[in-house]
């Protein structure tokens, strides 16, 4: 698998940033209180910023090769 | 309605369907048609990770502390960020090894040792336990609160309930009554198991399915959507907290839990299994990266609503670790709730199923069999067949990891939520981390470093996490707790050395790895590698056993021939063994014995055809004896002969590239040589052209200025200018003539001429100058006709050049020239021999150049022209343009003999 060293070094970025979007101190920023879409900021960036990391492994791995 | 035979017949049936799934995909594997082959299914299977701690537990511990239950699906989906280079590694290396559990794979790495994998075994077996425990406590009290059904009633206190009364009992003895069927029908030398893979994706997606549904009722069904679910829990007083208020765990804990499930979700024994040991193709991985962290998002994206939902309708009473299935019982939604006792079941069954069967192979391989094994007395190790023996072992097992998993959970399960129990198990699997990712990346971890780091890292989890959980439950002395073993205050478990401020999981992991890396790190540095861990250590970390200590084990003929042959072809491999037999002085193939010089011919042989590096791995997976599959050995094939297709490609390349770089400066020297060349011949012309313009302007000025001379010094001047003249334009048009050949911008009139009547028509027309010279002309032509294919002009212009160079240089009393042609079958030839002074053989090519001449008398070069130095480059460019030569053949002081050749016109006699 993982043809495209490209691709491993991606995901390795993606890793990275990851550990940066779900720790602390972005997680205690958010984490203060206050609301977002009537949900609790705290709540709301964890579940969309893991959904963006999910779409952008999914874009490297099964996007067409350019 | 929902009766207790309906619930257990409803249990029976979704068991039944599993075993219909396992026993399908197995058909499947057997045929060849995998049922799994297909990433979304390892992607789905890999979904075991979701156990009832997701799908009753989550929500406790969301009603707890929010969002506090995210860091176990985070962890997991950091770990896929970096499964692309981390797990296909593993999967390669595992592969490679015929690795069939997480303590194989840290024996072979560390040198194959036995201790470290029974170390391994127990620490997972004891580690996993807790985990067990929990799954048979939620599943039997979602079975007990389910059956109270329409009442809400909480499982009483398990400690006081008989045992036989104790439906966790129960359960514990179907889930492994139903396992042991499940996992250990028969032995598979793979430890591969297709249809149980079937089953368990087919698992993932009943609890995703449940608890989508639980969810989707909870928000729409009872609420209006999410946002007024959280509305209205920021206006309750029960979830207020939750709905609105900032996140109470610390990020210490966050980060220490994101850490422990980014291991647990490789280290666990059973997604080891799933993950590695069940991977069918690594190139499932490309696809499982992102659909295995989505389908944990799926799971979770309703945990943190259902359970503010149920913090609202149950502000006390209810365990919030049953919210899943109490909030669709407190709205009579019967069959949601079945629906969800089955999710759980599910989940249930898929970690107990593949943890237990991933726990029993590894202490039937690495803890049982090689004790029973020395245990000379048994008389194990000559028995031919040990299968039987095998799925016996595994048997019980199985029941011995449910039994202790049910005793866990009767001394100490009530101590803790589902989460809590099994943070317990995380921290003991982590223990595997230094080893197993040390191993990975560091050639310089040795056996004796990896038990030392296991030993503490596993004796700090028991002490500062596991007796804790005992303590709590009353099971150890309270003292314990609060001042320590034996008193001393230092050594309280959960305040290791006074330290303080942190949760019971961080508080574990920070001294349990620390000890754990220190020894690792510490011990190994103790001494070097020894050569087997040094070829393991090689072989893990670069992917390779090349070039280390040769060969200590053995391998017969039986296991090296098959494998030769695999590569060469059978009667090849027949024919070298043979021969190698011969050489040895010994009957047959079959005399030969394994030893490490037949090890070596077959790994020569093979380095031949698939390169050094290859036949060693081959080799040792005979020698180690593991034989390899089929896959495997394709893939290590496919490698060789892609790289060696590849360094074929390269050398072509570069040769390709050689020749043009010396076609290149091939072409830039004549290039250079033909700019020098092109220079002097502009100077010469030039030069050669001012000559007669000097004579022309002097003599035309001498006749200016002194216009009384008399008219025979005038008419004598003119003739000067006129013959000037003359040669002037005589030199322009050789010039153009020459540029025009050389060009090949010329135009040739080509025919059959016969080469003798040009001779006479030059001699005639020459017969004037002749005289004038007083030179004789001797003519020695033949009586037949000589015909060639050339331009007649053309060639007259050849002869008439050559003819007057002559009588330039005959002498001028007594100068004789001949002219004589003759042919053989192939070439007409002429020559023009003259008594002149001759030419040094330095020169005789040199006059073929343009504006050399030689003097009439020296003999040598001399700028001082009488012709215009054109005549002769001329006259060969014509000859060699019809396929013939131009010579000269001189001795100084005996004449010069011009001589040329044509070719002979093809059956010109026939025509005549």
């Amino acid at each position: 698998m993982m043809r495209s060293r490209l691709s491993v070094q991606r995901l390795a970025a993606l890793f990275l940033l990851g550990c940066v979007l779900f720790n602390y101190p972005l997680l205690a920023i958010f984490g203060r209180g206050g609301q977002l879409f009537g949900m609790p900021a705290l709540y709301v960036w964890l579940m969309g910023s893991w959904l963006v990391l999910i779409a952008l492994m999914a874009w490297v791995l099964e996007r067409r090769k350019d | 309605m929902l009766q207790s035979w309906v619930i257990v017949l409803a249990s029976f049936v979704y068991l039944g369907i599993l075993f219909a799934i396992a026993w399908h995909g197995d058909r499947r594997a057997d045929a060849g048609r995998s049922l799994i082959a297909n990433p979304v299914v390892y992607a789905l299977s890999l979904g075991v990770y979701c156990t009832t701690w997701t799908f009753y537990g989550s929500v406790g511990r969301a009603a707890a502390n929010g969002v506090g239950f995210l860091p176990i699906y985070l962890g997991p989906t950091l770990l896929f960020a970096l499964a692309g280079f981390l797990l296909v590694k593993i999967i390669r290396i595992a592969k490679a090894n015929r690795i069939t559990s997480i303590a194989d794979f840290v024996a072979s790495r560390y040198g194959k040792s036995q201790m470290l994998g029974g170390l391994v075994t127990v620490i997972a077996v004891v580690g996993v336990i807790p985990y067990i425990a929990l799954q048979l406590k939620a599943v039997s009290n979602s079975f007990t609160i389910l059956l109270h059904y329409p009442e809400i009633i909480m499982p009483a206190k398990t400690g006081a309930v008989p045992l036989f009364q104790d439906s966790a009992l129960y359960v514990a003895l179907i889930l492994g009554a139903f396992t042991i069927l499940f996992g250990t029908r028969h032995l598979d030398a793979t430890e591969r198991h297709e249809g149980m893979v079937a089953a368990i994706a087919f698992e993932s997606v009943v609890k995703l399915a449940a608890f989508l549904a639980v969810g989707i009722f909870v928000v729409w069904g009872i609420h209006g959507g999410v946002a007024d679910v959280f509305a209205k829990a920021a206006a309750s007083d029960s979830a207020r907290r939750l709905a609105s208020a900032d996140f109470s765990g610390n990020w210490g804990s966050w980060g220490s839990l994101v850490f422990l499930a980014f291991f647990a979700a490789l280290l666990l024994p059973r997604q080891f299994q799933i993950a590695v040991v069940e991977n069918v193709n690594e190139d499932h991985l490309r696809r499982a990266i992102w659909m295995f962290p989505l389908y944990l998002f799926l799971i979770n994206i309703f945990v943190l609503p259902v359970a503010l939902a149920g913090l609202m309708h149950f502000p006390t009473g209810v365990d919030a670790d049953t919210f899943v299935l109490t909030l669709p019982m407190a709205h009579q939604q019967e069959a949601l709730a079945l629906l969800v006792f089955i999710g759980g079941l599910s989940a249930a069954t898929g970690m107990v199923i593949v943890e237990t069967i991933a726990l029993s192979t590894m202490v039937c391989n690495d803890l049982v069999m090689p004790v029973l094994l020395r245990w000379k007395a048994l008389g194990l190790a000559e028995r031919a067949d040990l299968s039987g023996l095998l799925l016996e072992i595994r048997r019980w097992a199985i029941a011995l990891v449910l039994v202790l998993g049910y005793l866990y959970f009767r001394v100490a399960g009530e101590a803790y939520a589902l989460v809590a129990i099994g943070l317990i198990s995380f921290a003991a699997v982590a223990q595997f981390a230094p080893a197993v990712i040390g191993g990975l990346f560091w050639t310089g971890g040795t056996r004796i470093g990896a038990l030392a780091g296991l030993s503490a890292g596993f004796a700090v989890w028991l002490y500062t996490l596991l007796l804790p959980s005992f303590a709590k439950s009353g099971w150890l002395p309270e003292g314990f707790m609060t001042h320590g073993i034996f008193g001393i205050d230092l050594l309280r478990p959960q305040q290791l050395f006074g330290l303080t401020g942190l949760d019971e999981i961080t508080h574990c992991l920070l001294w349990s790895l620390l000890a754990n890396i220190g020894a690792y790190i510490g011990v190994s540095l103790l001494r070097a590698p020894d050569a087997r861990e040094a070829r393991q250590a090689s072989f893990f970390v670069g992917g390779d056993a090349a070039g280390l200590p040769g060969w200590r084990g053995q391998a017969g003929v039986q296991q090296l021939l098959p494998l030769t042959a695999r590569f060469l072809g059978q009667e090849k491999a027949q024919e070298a063994f043979a021969r190698h037999a011969r050489q040895r002085g010994l009957a047959g193939i079959d005399a030969l014995p394994g030893d490490a010089d037949l090890v070596h011919f077959a790994e020569t042989l093979l380095a031949g055809a698939i390169g050094s590096a290859s036949a060693r791995v081959m080799v040792a997976s005979v020698v180690e004896e593991e034989p390899l599959g089929l896959n495997e050995v394709m893939n290590i094939l496919d490698e060789a002969s892609q790289v060696r297709a590849y360094s074929r490609e390269l050398e072509a390349k570069s040769r390709e590239l050689e020749q043009a770089t010396a076609e290149l400066r091939a072409a830039n020297a004549r290039l250079t040589e033909l700019d020098r060349m092109k220079d002097d011949f502009i100077s010469t012309v030039t030069h050669e052209l001012r000559t007669p313009l000097t004579s022309i302007r002097a003599f035309s000025e001498m006749l200016l200025d002194d216009p009384k001379a008399d008219l025979a010094e005038r008419k004598r001047f003119l003739g000067i200018i006129v013959g000037e003249t003359e040669r002037l334009t005589r030199l322009i048009n050789q010039i153009l003539d020459l540029a025009k050949l050389e060009s090949g911008r010329a135009e040739w009139t080509v025919a059959a001429v016969d080469v003798v009547e040009v001779i006479r028509e030059a001699v005639d027309s020459l017969t004037a100058l002749y005289a004038e010279k007083k030179v004789v002309l001797e003519l020695d032509l033949p009586v037949e006709d000589l015909f060639v294919l050339a331009d007649r002009d053309r060639l007259m212009q050849v002869l008439i050049n050559l003819l007057s160079n002559a009588v330039k240089f005959a002498p001028t009393v007594g100068g004789c020239v001949k002219v004589g042609a003759g042919g053989t079958a192939a070439v007409v030839r002429v020559s023009i021999d003259d008594n002149g002074p001759g030419i040094v053989a330095a020169d005789r090519e040199m006059i073929f150049e343009k504006f050399r001449q030689v003097t009439g008398d020296a003999g040598v070069l001399t700028a001082k022209p009488q012709g215009t130095g054109l005549g002769l480059p001329i006259s060969r460019q014509i000859v060699e343009y019809f396929g013939g030569r131009l010579w000269v053949e001189s001795e100084p002081g005996q004449g010069a003999r011009f001589v040329f050749t044509l070719p002979r016109r093809e059956g010109d006699n026939a025509q005549k």
